[in-house]
């Protein structure tokens, strides 16, 4: 297998412009994806026969969990390339991902929270799955704090990426914890296996809106990505070029 | 189904629309804040090209 492809794509030059070019082909299909699946789950779906229209909090609350594993995966699988395989790129990937992640996580716990109140009654119940979805937004924060307490960039990705590591063991315990445990939280809607629990005019504005939340965190990787590299790479001759255009 | 009745969300107003608005609000936060933290970088790094010219 030729591994040229990948050293180019890994060099920061070539990725800092493909970056910039990927940008919007991630960000325009993630904006008109999101405005429909808002469309479909605010006026299209049909209202749940329990849950009235309170349901429809669904349509961001789960999208946000979703990314908030989905942001940490990236995040710990970049930590893993870059110790193994000494690419600084992939560190770079890794402390992009991470306030981005952090903030989706929030948006998980907080919609939640506000789904919860007049469900279940409660704002917040110390059960598995709202639990270990804290500590992923503590995992995260840690994350930034560790990186940014440490001077030595080198370092500061290796510790980060340690971290990354260790905490990754959460997301199963995310995934599992409504199986594993008696949990408030209503089991997975969707699964890989198996039909979904949901007919298709509630179903698909959720999909909708996963897939453009997916893409919006291409495009802001992206953007964060540019940045990253610029710091990481600010002697280098290439960027006294891409920076004299 | 009127607008009145859309707002009220069947009585769920309080609840789904601030979880919407948040989360737009979180949404074009980390658009936001991940252009300043690109531009900031660039600015950063052509004030330090500027500087070494100055001095070779």
């Amino acid at each position: 297998m030729r591994w040229t492809w990948f050293h180019k794509l890994a060099s920061p030059p070539h990725f800092y412009r493909l970056a910039g070019r990927l940008t919007p082909w991630f960000a325009w299909p993630a904006f008109l994806l999101i405005v429909a699946g808002l469309y479909g789950g605010l006026v299209l779906a049909p209202p749940d026969y329990q849950q009235g229209d309170g349901f429809r909090i669904v349509y961001v609350h789960a999208p946000s969990a979703w990314m908030s594993m989905f942001a940490y995966a990236t995040m710990a699988i970049a930590a893993a390339i870059g110790l193994v395989w000494r690419i600084k790129l992939a560190h770079a990937v890794s402390a992009a991902a991470a306030p981005i992640g952090a903030w989706f996580t929030f948006c998980a716990l907080a919609t939640g929270s506000l789904w919860g109140k007049p469900m279940w009654g409660t704002w917040w119940e110390w059960d598995a799955r709202l639990t270990s979805e804290l500590i992923l937004l503590f995992l995260y924060l840690g994350f930034i704090a560790l990186r940014a307490s440490i001077d030595d960039r080198e370092r500061a990705d290796r510790a980060g990426a340690l971290l990354a590591l260790v905490g990754i063991v959460n997301l199963p315990i995310i995934h599992y914890s409504v199986y594993w445990w008696n949990t408030l939280h209503q089991g997975s809607t969707i699964t890989k296996f198996g039909k979904p629990s949901m007919t298709f005019d509630m179903l698909w504005p959720l999909l909708v809106m996963f897939a453009g939340f997916t893409l919006y965190f291409g495009a802001v990787l992206m953007t964060r990505l540019r940045g990253e590299v610029i710091r990481r790479e600010r002697d280098a001759s290439w960027l006294r070029e891409e920076l004299a255009r | 189904m009127n607008l009145p009745e859309f707002l009220a969300m069947g009585g769920y107003a309080v609840y789904v629309w601030p979880s919407f608005g948040l989360t737009l609000i979180v949404l074009i936060h980390n658009v936001r804040a991940a252009r300043r933290y690109h531009a900031a970088a660039r600015e950063q790094a052509m004030r330090r090209l500027a500087a070494s010219r100055k001095q070779p």
